[in-house]
């Protein structure tokens, strides 16, 4: 038995699955389809920041292109921690391709001149 | 004394927005006047992903967001001025500032006022104990962490489940830091659900509500704080201590409209701490105009960009001496609703308006009810309204036709 909110509209049901999948507590069916796909492969998108080298005291922001896996966020923050740019950037530069081999790549989401 | 025919002061995005708007509609003389060394507004520290899907019908970060309203002022020519403080308005819209030391005044037509909103501080909400470093805002934190790569704290404790508060908890824990709890003195979180799932949840963050710090204890720095338990009265509750070590404590206990340049111009405000306004976004002055997080705070920057539009679409319309006058229809908050944006309609205006209201406590099954005096002119049904999201509420040029007096907006259970 699992029991979360449902994200998708402000009534935030709160949803239960049982070990066999039945999903109760949703007012509509939208909350069912979202429980399931918590319980099977729940995926966030990571928003953070990387240093700019040639910029004092200077971040800039990144995303991954798709969701990850939420298991694997913690992983994926350790390689992105790892990397850094030069400024100029540009929104969309991307800093690593298919990150963890997730299919995602880190991108850019600020301009810095 | 220059004169200009638009002052947009405040290049965030509802000021942005109102320039594009007023352009469009083909007013040429505008300058936008903004503090900081770019245009951008609060968003630019905000780097989590949610904004748009209004706007753009995608989902972009704070920083995609406003660069595409910032190409459009590019593109647009309309001129700005970067670290250009305003530091007076007057009535006649004499406007001084400062800009690279030296002080600057001219004269505009019409202004905007998009000057956005300032957190309350630990000052503001009286917290007792030690005055000892480690106790920051959550706006102060978030631009540490997402512009400057700085690390707040280690140890953190977050007072106030607002939005704001619950981002800066996943965003701290993301980056190494151990978020304890958040606290919320409310007996519910005045952060959107799917902000305490995403935020709190998936990192099995605590959320503790009717709970607030009674006390914070350190020498230089932040050791530790307690939490108690509060009643009804938000009175602390002897015997619910809880002693928490932690040396940084993160603020997000309130946001409030920054209007002090309407101070000089006796500008009337409302219960949203900003100012009257009417469906032009006009204030009770000739000639200014409020929008965004100066007029009402919002949570979603997609409403503060329409919000702004309309205010540069009343500015155009003033400074082309087409506007209606006369504020005749008054909008009332009714049963369980705290506010409503605008306060006055005007009923001439010939144009679909959008209310913006907010509840006052969570609650199911709702009929949110408009009348015009006893005559009801249209009820929509809501199965859930939580005072966090802000209701929109569009009166077509019909149903404005129906309005004879003034309007309540009330709700009722189903
Ligand atoms: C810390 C914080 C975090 C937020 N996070 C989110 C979020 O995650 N998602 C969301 O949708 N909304 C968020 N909001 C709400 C957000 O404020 C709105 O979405 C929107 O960006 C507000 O736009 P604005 O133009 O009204 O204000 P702002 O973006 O604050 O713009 C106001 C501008 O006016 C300038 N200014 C102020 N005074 C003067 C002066 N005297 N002279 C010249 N310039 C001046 C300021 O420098 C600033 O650039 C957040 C708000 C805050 C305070
Ligand atoms: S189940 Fe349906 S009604 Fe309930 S929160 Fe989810 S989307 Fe909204």
């Amino acid at each position: 038995m699992k029991e979360f909110t449902c994200i998708i509209c402000p009534r935030g049901c709160s949803l239960k699955v049982d070990d066999n999948g039945n999903v109760t507590g949703n007012f509509c069916p939208r909350g069912k389809e979202y429980a399931i796909n918590e319980i099977t492969n729940p995926k966030r998108t990571i928003t953070t920041t990387i240093r700019v080298k040639n910029r004092k005291d200077t971040v800039v922001s990144v995303k991954t292109t798709c969701a990850v896996p939420k298991g694997m966020i913690f992983e994926v923050m350790k390689v992105i921690n790892t990397l850094s740019v030069n400024a100029p950037t540009r929104i969309g530069d991307v800093v690593l391709e298919n990150i963890l081999d997730t299919g995602a790549n880190i991108v850019i989401t600020k301009n810095i001149d | 004394m220059r004169t200009v025919d638009l002052v947009v002061i405040g290049g965030g995005s509802a000021g942005m927005a109102a320039a594009l708007q007023a352009r469009k509609e083909g007013i040429h003389d505008i300058l936008i006047l903004e503090k900081e060394d770019s245009l951008g507004g609060i968003l630019t520290q905000c780097i989590h992903n949610g904004f748009g899907l209004t706007e753009f019908k995608e989902e972009l970060t704070g920083p995609e967001y406003l660069q595409r309203f910032v190409d459009q002022v590019i593109t647009e020519k309309i001129p700005y001025e970067c670290g250009a403080q305003v530091l007076d308005l007057s009535k006649d819209k004499v406007i001084s500032y400062s800009k690279d030391g030296k002080f600057e005044t001219l004269k505009a037509k019409a202004v905007v006022m998009a000057t956005g909103c300032y957190e309350r501080s630990a000052g503001a909400i009286q917290t007792p104990g030690d005055r000892c470093s480690g106790i920051i805002t959550a706006g102060a934190a978030q631009k540490y962490c997402n512009i400057k790569g700085y690390m707040v704290g280690k140890r953190v404790v977050i007072l106030g489940s607002g939005d704001i508060g619950l981002i800066m908890a996943r965003r701290l824990n993301l980056e190494g830091a151990k978020v304890i709890c958040v606290s919320e003195i409310m007996p519910y979180s005045a952060g959107l659900n799917r902000n305490i799932q995403q935020c709190l949840k998936d990192y099995d963050i605590p959320l503790y509500l009717s709970r607030s710090v009674s006390r914070t204890i350190g020498k230089d720095r932040l050791e530790k704080v307690i939490l108690s338990a509060v009643d009804e009265k938000m009175n602390f509750i002897p015997g619910t201590e809880m002693e928490i070590e932690c040396d940084t404590l993160v603020l997000s206990v309130g946001l409030i409209p920054y209007i002090s340049l309407l101070n000089n111009v006796d500008c009337p405000t409302s219960s949203t701490k900003g100012a009257v306004v009417n469906n032009y976004m006009e204030t009770m002055i000739d000639g200014i105009f409020s929008c965004g997080n100066c007029l009402h705070v919002h949570d979603v920057v997609d409403f503060v960009t329409d919000e702004g539009r309309t205010a540069g679409h009343g500015a155009a319309l003033y400074l082309q001496k087409r506007i209606h006058k006369e504020n005749d229809i008054k909008t009332i908050a009714g049963n369980g609703v705290s506010y409503i944006v605008p306060q006055f309609i005007n009923k001439n205006a010939d144009e679909n308006i959008t209310l913006k209201l907010r509840v006052r406590k969570p609650l199911k099954d709702q009929w949110v009810m408009i009348k015009s005096g006893d005559n009801l002119i249209q009820k929509i049904y809501k199965s859930a309204v939580i005072p966090s999201e802000m209701l929109l509420i569009n009166l077509s040029k019909d149903k404005l036709a129906q309005i004879t007096d003034n309007l309540t907006i009330q709700l009722e259970d189903k």
